[in-house]
């Protein structure tokens, strides 16, 4: 099960994906209002929701994980680590998609908003999680760092789910999930939007899966050098 | 846990008024950035602009990250974090310490660069005044949250230029706060209500350093 599970991630990704843009280019309608450019709704909230809350929301719990004695261990600590990697990409990807609506829409690619701000933020804050991790030699100094970190950089996530409501922004507020329970989304173009978080989520894990096995083996590889190194030192020593 | 705090604070503290670093370092490092910010302004409107508070918050953000590198230091010194962890000190004692000695040390700071803004950038006095409150708030929650960033960064490879990249972060809320609070006090607004979200970012910071330092002090 498991391994048709890791067989089917991969193709199952690529054909999310693959409906995705089928339908968010072709099948369905332009807005009445902004035309083709709205097309960017099956990308930029998808690709924000893995971003901001699904990949850093499982850096954050692995984090946590990790500073808890009882489920401390190195697996919780290279999840953390890989997620933040995929997180800080996604990030970065909700800001260039963000900034391409924004300069036909707003007229600028960037407006110092609430949303966008703490969104930055939080893209250093991931930058600052992965400089902080190449600052330390040893495993468990780091894996401990970088856990506190993590726990305390996740602060700004409420931050910006709620920037829409707590201060006056430019940024739209919640078109599926808003506080009046009204769905302002309808027909195809909600099936689309529903699939491209699918997709997303997909290539997240998919992502991960992958740095965390790349991460076994680069320390596997790192062991295996010490070793080898130590090894020869051992045999010149005897000679 | 108290008891532990003042130790530690006053350990700080002593050696800080034995090395007189902060005298003839880092406050002349703070009032020749407040005169920068002036000549930036120009003479015409470094006398009358309303960029005053956020000069004055970027002048001890800069200070603030010398002070929190300096107190590290202190720590990192051959056999320190040994004898720390030999003495068993409770470690948010400690934590409690170290940001109680760095929050002297800033309002010490502090209050000279008032002094340096009200002289080179002409910020009205009473509004100066009335901006103490919340200065005073926000300083002891640059810190909290310094000391605790500070630990994170001492002892791996280049403290000094990662520490600002996780702090400013953290800085931020305080800074703004802090800042919107100051312009209120010169130029009228919502004083108070900034004033509580420095306090409640302080509040949170201590809360984290409580509990989270000694995790990071952990061997």
């Amino acid at each position: 099960m498991k391994l048709l599970t890791q067989r089917l991630l991969g193709p199952g990704t690529l054909l999310a994906l693959g409906a995705t843009l089928w339908l968010g280019l072709w099948a369905t309608p332009p807005d009445r209002v902004q035309g083709d450019l709205a097309r960017l709704v099956y990308v930029h909230p998808a690709i924000a929701w893995v971003g901001l809350y699904l990949s850093f929301g499982t850096a954050t719990i692995a984090s946590a994980l990790y500073l808890w004695r009882r489920t401390r261990s190195i697996t919780t600590d290279r999840i953390a680590h890989c997620a933040m990697e995929v997180s800080l990409v996604f990030i970065v990807l909700t800001l260039v998609t963000g900034s391409i609506w924004g300069r036909p829409t707003w007229g600028v690619w960037w407006a110092w908003d609430a949303r966008l701000t703490s969104t930055a933020i939080l893209g250093v804050l991931a930058v600052g999680y992965l400089a902080l991790r190449r600052a330390n030699d040893d495993a468990q100094l780091r894996a401990r760092r970088s856990a506190v970190f993590a726990v305390l950089a996740a602060i700004n996530v409420p931050v910006i789910h709620f920037s829409v409501q707590w201060w006056r922004t430019l940024h739209q507020g919640a078109t599926v999930f808003s506080p009046d329970r009204h769905l302002r989304i309808h027909g195809l173009m909600a099936w689309t939007l529903l699939l491209s978080f699918i997709a997303f989520s997909l290539a997240y894990a998919w992502l991960v899966r992958a740095r965390y096995r790349l991460e076994v083996r680069r320390e596997a590889s790192v062991g295996e050098t010490l070793e080898s190194a130590l090894t020869r030192r051992r045999a010149e020593g005897v000679r | 846990m108290i008891a532990v705090a003042l130790l530690v604070a006053g350990k700080d503290l002593r050696i800080e008024r034995r090395s007189r670093v902060l005298l003839w370092q880092v406050l002349p490092f703070g009032v020749m950035a407040l005169l920068l910010c002036g000549l930036a302004l120009g003479p015409s409107r470094a006398g009358n602009s309303g960029a005053a508070p956020g000069l004055f918050y970027l002048v001890v953000v800069l200070v603030a990250l010398l002070m929190i590198n300096r107190s590290q230091s202190v720590e990192s010194t051959p056999g320190t974090a040994a004898s720390v962890a030999t003495l068993g000190l409770d470690p948010a004692g400690v934590f409690l310490g170290k940001a109680l000695a760095l929050c002297v040390e800033l309002w010490l700071t502090g209050a000279v660069l008032l002094a340096g803004s009200v002289l080179v950038l002409h910020t009205a006095l009473w509004g100066t005044l009335l901006a103490l409150p919340s200065i005073v708030v926000a300083l002891a929650g640059l810190a909290a949250a310094g000391t605790l960033y500070g630990a994170l960064t001492s002892g791996g490879a280049g403290p000094a230029t990662l520490l600002p990249v996780l702090c400013l972060p953290a800085f931020a809320p305080l800074l703004i706060a802090g800042e919107r609070s100051f312009s209120a006090a010169l130029y009228g607004g919502a004083l108070w209500q900034w004033w509580v979200v420095s306090l409640g970012a302080l509040v949170a910071y201590l809360a984290a350093g409580i509990l989270l330092y000694g995790v990071l002090e952990e061997s």
